[in-house]
């Protein structure tokens, strides 16, 4: 009876790993230049402002080099010129179900999110490739004023707001890939809640990838009002493909005095996917933003969310899970810039190492020197599965100054042959056994999650636990 | 219903431990497996079990005729093996309500999802026959338990599972008096004509709790000597030394 080893596993993602076939009415073709944006410009009817937007952007990505001086090098296997910027069937995203196209209409039944939209959520977007197919809010939340629309609906109707906030959290030149977002961007949500309005129940919003060589660029602001309240959340799939497909998406959020954004991502892309994305807050006086941040499945993940604390007594939180799978590599974590006195951080990171996974935390704290009573609190630990996993944790805490306080801790564990054992000796499977420990390791986190999300998290560990047993 | 073991020989590492074992648990019975240290006894119930560090080098462990020992742990597990382990380990995060449920839905058929209604009455029926608080359940399994709590906890595993047959490995070390008294009184309670209970020690202390129906010497990896209850009281009195030198008389 040895030890088996994890081989290079397959994952059977049975929910995400489906596809029916599709005729795009608009497609921009293979390849990136002025070109294809003017095209995209054109298919959209983009305000001239929008157009010069992503024409200059588009110069600052090619001028930008890869990242790889401290990223992995896996990002040069990117082949910008392979692919495909814009697909689309051309439609107006529809308010009904019964509109939507039907093989449209069917991936999305098929992840079960008309069904969720009728039991839990004020509001849904199913974004399709480039655009989305479907967007509706109930009309109660719709009476209060609540904006919920894609960002090219967002930009044409209520251009005074968007206009406002847009690339202001993060500018075109924040990094390579928020360029690129910002010169081909579609899709994603424009959400605006007005002062002292609370959505009760939170707003969702679906990523399917459905395309081969396909790149999804949704762009994301959600601006919540003085006071306001909301709740949103994302879900991502994609099929397994042979050749890579790339995600990169920019969101961000505004938080004005005393409002409360949480941000909820569950992502199970495929193993093929590059998912790079760029997601920042700006929390006001008294504001709220929280991260709470899945990231499970995709080839190489790029991601740490952060908050810009720019309003005394700000709030910022990131709450992180990452999962990588042999053949994975999840570089997740988190930015926290305190910008006003009383302001407080905190970020919890856990990640799983599965198999040869590798998993890398980076983390940046700034507080400068002029500011008194902000507080951060960093906690990262990493759950490794077997010994060929590799974590790394590059916790970047640039504190001056004496009157902040700064609490760091991070620790490593392994899911140990003897629980293994012992779990098995109570008749669980070494996949249950694994998924069990891995569901122990991020329970305090889960907790905190809306109950549907917790019981999909675990879904998605128990499939990925299924997938790593040899 | 039997588990017969015949001519076992297993090794860890390079080095040979059981040097063939003959045994059969017996169901509805109390059995004793005594033995020094060094003897084999740890050994023995984790062959049983399927520990991945063992190697069988011989011999064969047939469950109603069956040979277990290509089966994975958790088959054994699931087909009526139970272990209490001496040193169980810690699963951080995971409450024993949801560890126990994880270990019960697997035995039930692929598909079929446990009806959580059923399974807390149960739970909390056979917590209160051990005389267990239900706080406890809300506990992460043997995460910062004392030795007593983690034998109770192995108990009340044992209790949930119903199996045909269960080791108890050890089971006494590490405990003080009540702890002793409270785990040997829920074997007591759980023992019964469908199960085999075979109870691993060096000391004889916990026979005084439970009482065996049969007491078996395990020494240099083989049973050297088996016995009535009687035959614990002997060792207790004249040492291991006194069986030794006549097992070399015997051999």
């Amino acid at each position: 009876m040895s030890q088996t080893a994890t081989p290079d596993i397959n994952i059977d993602r049975s929910v995400g790993d489906f596809h029916y076939d599709t005729s795009y009415e608009f497609d921009a073709g293979v390849g990136l230049s002025s070109k294809t944006v003017d095209y995209i410009c054109d298919v959209k009817g983009d305000p001239q402002w929008i157009r010069d937007f992503r024409q200059k952007a588009l110069k600052i990505f090619e001028s930008k080099p890869m990242p790889t001086h401290w990223a992995t090098e896996d990002l040069e296997n990117i082949v910008f010129e392979n692919i495909r910027y814009y697909l689309s069937k051309g439609q107006v995203p529809k308010r009904t179900w019964e509109e939507v196209p039907e093989d449209v209409k069917r991936t999305f039944e098929r992840l079960g999110i008309p069904e969720a939209e009728r039991k839990f959520l004020s509001g849904v977007e199913a974004q399709f490739d480039s655009e989305a197919a479907y967007s509706n809010i109930k009309a109660v939340v719709a009476e209060q004023g609540v904006i919920f629309v894609g960002s090219t609906e967002g930009l044409q109707k209520h251009p005074e707001i968007f206009k406002k906030w847009f690339g202001k959290v993060i500018p075109t030149t924040d990094n390579k890939f928020s360029a690129l977002n910002s010169a081909v961007f579609s899709g994603g949500s424009f959400i605006y809640i007005p002062p002292g309005v609370k959505v009760k129940h939170p707003l969702q919003a679906y990523f399917r990838i459905n395309a081969q060589n396909f790149g999804q660029f949704e762009r994301t602001l959600i601006i919540a009002d003085e006071g306001a309240e909301v709740t949103y959340m994302e879900g991502c799939t994609a099929p397994k493909f042979e050749t890579a497909t790339l995600h990169s998406a920019v969101v961000e959020l505004v938080a004005l005095k005393g409002a409360k954004i949480q941000y909820i991502t569950v992502q199970n892309w495929s193993s093929n996917v590059f998912n790079l994305v760029t997601k920042r807050g700006l929390a006001m006086e008294e504001a709220e933003i929280k991260w709470i941040d899945c990231n499970i499945g995709s080839r190489l993940t790029m991601k740490y969310p952060g908050v810009i604390l720019k309003g005394r007594k700000a709030r910022g939180e990131v709450i992180s899970i990452a999962m990588a799978n042999s053949g994975q590599h999840q570089d997740t974590g988190a930015k926290m810039y305190h910008l006003a006195d009383d302001t407080t951080s905190n970020i919890v990171a856990k990640s799983i190492g599965i198999g040869s996974g590798r998993s890398t935390y980076r983390g940046m704290v700034h507080i400068p020197k002029h500011l008194k009573g902000c507080k951060n609190n960093t906690e990262c630990d990493a759950l490794l599965i077997n010994t060929n996993s590799r974590t790394d944790t590059y916790p970047a805490i640039q504190v001056r100054g004496n009157k902040n306080s700064v609490q760091h801790e991070a620790s490593v564990s392994k899911v140990s042959a003897e629980q293994i054992f012992y779990m098995q000796q109570r008749g669980m499977t070494e996949a249950q056994a694994m998924s069990l420990s891995v569901n122990g390791f991020v329970n305090d986190l889960v907790r905190q999650f809306p109950l549907e999300y917790s019981v999909e998290l675990k879904r998605l560990i128990d499939m990925e636990m299924e997938g790593s047993v040899g | 219903m039997s588990l017969i073991i015949k001519d076992l020989h297993a090794s860890i590492g390079e080095r040979q431990i059981l040097k063939g074992l003959n045994f059969e648990m017996k169901p509805g019975k109390v059995q004793a497996i005594m033995g020094p240290n060094g003897s084999g006894k740890s050994t023995l119930s984790k062959v049983i079990a399927g520990h991945p560090d063992y190697t069988v080098t011989a011999g064969e462990i047939l469950l109603n005729g069956e040979n277990i020992l290509e089966m994975e742990p958790d088959v054994r597990a699931r087909a009526g093996i139970f272990m209490a382990f001496q040193y169980p380990s810690e699963i951080p995060g995971v409450t024993i309500a949801n560890f126990l449920r994880a270990a019960v839905q697997a035995r039930l058929p692929e598909g079929e999802l446990i009806d959580a209604v059923e399974f807390y009455e149960t739970l909390y029926a056979k917590m209160d026959m051990l005389e267990m608080k239900r706080e406890f359940t809300t506990r992460f399994v043997n995460e910062g338990f004392s030795g007593g709590e983690k034998k109770r906890n192995e108990i009340l595993q044992m209790a949930m599972l119903e199996p045909k047959y269960a080791i108890l490995d050890e089971t006494d070390s590490g405990l003080d008096i009540d702890a002793l008294r409270i785990v040997s009184h829920g074997v007591n309670k759980l023992k019964g004509p469908h199960m085999g209970v075979l109870v691993i020690t060096h000391y004889q202390r916990l026979l005084n709790y439970i009482v065996p129906d049969e007491v078996h010497v395990l020494m240099n990896g083989r049973i050297v000597q088996s016995g009535g209850k009687e035959l614990a009281l002997e060792l207790e009195e004249k040492g291991y030394d006194w069986i030794k030198e006549d097992s070399l008389v015997a051999a």
